[in-house]
């Protein structure tokens, strides 16, 4: 197997597209509605870092499992998350995929395998290794990945997950989305170490530096972790650099970055330059691209429309899913 | 194997014994933690000696000192029907996983709407008296009962350790297993093999009608000691057992203080916020006219565990405060 020197072909390319211009327009919208107030809510944008999870999930199957945080509406979309039960769970509505209780930081769809989403820094890695473990023990060929962001990668859970999967040779990849940001503060000014791939070292483990929006590296780099966790090799470290379009929270004011440097990246869309790489490479036409993009668009409307008509969940929730039985008033 | 009511057993044998008995009757069930297997000689007061040797290393595993990692494995596979016993060695080392417990296992069946819920069992020890000073001996048990979604456990002896740890390993919420080092080799009566203890169910360890003693772990003992001797006066104190401390035993609380009319709560943790408070606040917000004395709360000084010796005694509430406290529900 030597994925690092293949390319994905037209089929996967095309897919990888779709999912990146799903979670595109998916955050497109959710920004518009917040920005209209008919939804409100602390939102943590993906936008710019569309590729890695798109690139990576098309290696995967609803059987292996994924572990992400609150930035994370694009890791929950490329893994099969629906717009529907995401938007009505963004409106709080008994219809989404945790029936309102948990809100955009806590996306939970087994059956998609988006098994847990956290709002806690660091928390996704220790208990990825957990869903790891249980397939190891069953003997099973699932996968788990853990996403996180590159501030996560100074707080002591990372470093004790990292740890545990190694040794224990669990079948677990650590995505690190370095969006160059922990919340407001710069990557240099946080970090101690030019590239987090290199504490890969630190744990006896491969770590692979990559461009994240650019979906041939990403796609290969997934695979490659991907296919030797899943033949019991053990986790890999991926660093996937990125850059995210729209602040630490939405509406933040972006004071922490220069114009030029966000002005910059905002130019280099790695969802534009996807479209453009698939034209010119002659695995799609503008015209069937416009129509996959409509399709999705027509999907948004319909998921938002779903939100808004569905009913807000019965106040006894309130009593349920604290425990197996509920509570008695 | 002998049962009956004369066989004895330890609350250290009691705690290897259900986790042997699970991990035979379940292969979903997995132990790890700290030192935990036969490698590292079965824990570091042996209370899993002999289970890796017997279930193998693959389900009894050792861990680095890492204990968020500890208890992210084990919320992680049990998000997937894995049965988790996680070792915490020490009960103030929770303090360091306290994100993986408070944050995620007592909340994501909540905030994941009932898609998935974590069946793990988290034990620990703890316990003032064996010169362990201030980071190694807390009763840290208000901090859980205050978090919705977790169930805390907490028992005297060795029949309700081993039933009441089958029942944790089998229930479907997060269950934190406080087990208490000094009591660890008192002799106590010998668990029926198999018998599961329900969560949530105080025993009445002594009947008495003058005076309720509530109480749970090493202080149990306390309580009995000070009925004892009350009773030679002709004062017959009922002494409760807890066992479980959340979700509480309102039933059986407030029914023997209705019948009693009076109460002393005791535990090892200090007083303020701590569970006696709020057995206090049930009990008067529901018995309030037919208390004959307020409710009597006692807990450890409100300081650090101290290592001195006459320090260390002087700080868990004895025998003479139970009796003094009793005298003022009396007067």
């Amino acid at each position: 197997m030597n994925q690092a020197r293949s390319l994905p072909d037209a089929p996967v390319l095309l897919e990888i597209y779709r999912r990146a211009t799903l979670i595109k327009q998916n955050d497109d919208r959710f920004r518009a509605v917040i920005q209209s107030g008919k939804l409100v809510m602390p939102y943590y944008s993906p936008r710019g870092q569309e590729i890695i999870p798109a690139a990576t999930s098309v290696h995967l199957s609803d059987d292996d499992y994924i572990c992400t945080i609150y930035r994370g509406v694009h890791d929950m979309l490329a893994k099969g998350v629906t717009p529907r039960a995401l938007w009505a769970e963004l409106a709080g509505r008994v219809t989404g995929s945790c029936k309102g209780k948990g809100g955009p930081m806590h996306i939970t769809d087994p059956a998609r395998g988006v098994m847990v989403t956290t709002g806690i820094v660091g928390s996704s890695m220790p208990i990825a290794n957990g869903l790891a473990l249980a397939a190891q023990l069953r003997g099973e060929k699932r996968v788990t990945i853990a996403y996180f962001g590159d501030g996560a990668s100074n707080i002591g859970a990372f470093h004790e997950a990292l740890n545990l999967a190694s040794l224990w040779k669990l079948p677990v990849v650590f995505i690190c989305q370095n969006n160059r940001f922990a919340e407001h503060t710069r990557y240099e000014s946080g970090t101690s170490i030019g590239r987090i791939a290199d504490r890969a070292a630190a744990y006896s483990m491969p770590g692979e530096h990559v461009d994240g929006n650019d979906p041939d590296a990403m796609w290969s780099a997934a695979g490659q972790a991907i296919a030797r966790a899943r033949a019991g090799d053990g986790p890999t470290l991926i660093e996937a650099m990125t850059f995210r379009f729209h602040g630490h929270i939405f509406g933040d004011a972006d004071g922490y970055m220069s114009k030029e440097e966000k002005a910059s990246a905002i130019a280099r869309d790695p969802v534009v330059l996807l479209r453009r790489r698939l034209i010119e490479r002659g695995m799609a036409t503008d015209a069937a691209l416009a129509e996959l993009e409509r399709g999705i668009e027509l999907e948004i409307d319909a998921a938002l429309q779903f939100a808004l008509d569905s009913p807000y969940p019965d106040l006894a929730e309130l009593r349920r899913d604290v425990y197996a039985t509920e509570i008695q008033p | 194997m002998t049962t009956g009511t004369a066989a004895t057993s330890t609350l250290l044998s009691a705690v290897n014994q259900a986790l042997d008995d699970a991990l035979a009757a379940n292969p979903d069930v997995v132990v790890f933690g700290e030192d935990v297997a036969d490698s590292e000689e079965g824990g570091v007061l042996g209370a899993t000696k002999g289970l890796s040797s017997r279930h193998g290393s693959h389900r009894v595993r050792s861990t680095p000192i890492s204990e968020q990692a500890i208890i992210g494995a084990a919320i992680g596979a049990s998000l997937v029907g894995i049965r988790p016993v996680a070792e915490i060695m020490l009960m103030n080392f929770t303090t360091v996983a306290m994100d993986m417990i408070v944050n995620h296992a007592a909340k994501l069946r909540f905030m994941s709407g009932g898609k998935t819920h974590v069946p793990i069992t988290i034990r620990m020890m703890t316990g003032a008296g064996l010169g362990t000073g201030g980071q190694h001996a807390d009763f840290l048990e208000a901090w859980f009962v205050h978090t919705a979604g977790l169930k805390v456990v907490i028992p005297s002896n060795p029949s309700d350790a081993y039933g009441l740890l089958l029942s944790c390993i089998d229930d479907e919420d997060p269950c934190l297993f406080i087990e208490n080092m000094p009591l660890y080799w008192t002799p106590g009566p010998a668990p029926v093999r198999g018998q599961r203890i329900p969560i949530g169910k105080a025993r009445i360890a002594r009947p008495g009608k003058d005076v309720t003693l509530i109480s749970y772990s090493r202080q149990v003992f306390d309580a009995l000691a000070v009925a004892d001797k009350l009773s030679k006066e002709g004062i017959e104190a009922e002494v409760i057992d807890l066992r479980t401390i959340s979700p509480l035993d309102d039933a059986t609380l407030l029914e023997s203080v209705a019948r009693t009319r009076r109460a002393v709560v005791i535990h090892e943790a200090t007083r303020q916020c701590g569970v006696g408070a709020e057995i206090a606040s049930r009990i008067h917000e529901n018995l309030h006219r037919e208390l004959r004395a307020p409710v009597q709360r006692l807990g450890s000084a409100f300081c650090p565990v101290p290592f001195s010796k006459p320090l260390e005694t002087a700080f868990v509430p004895g025998a003479q405060q139970i009796e003094a406290a009793v005298r003022r529900t009396l007067s």
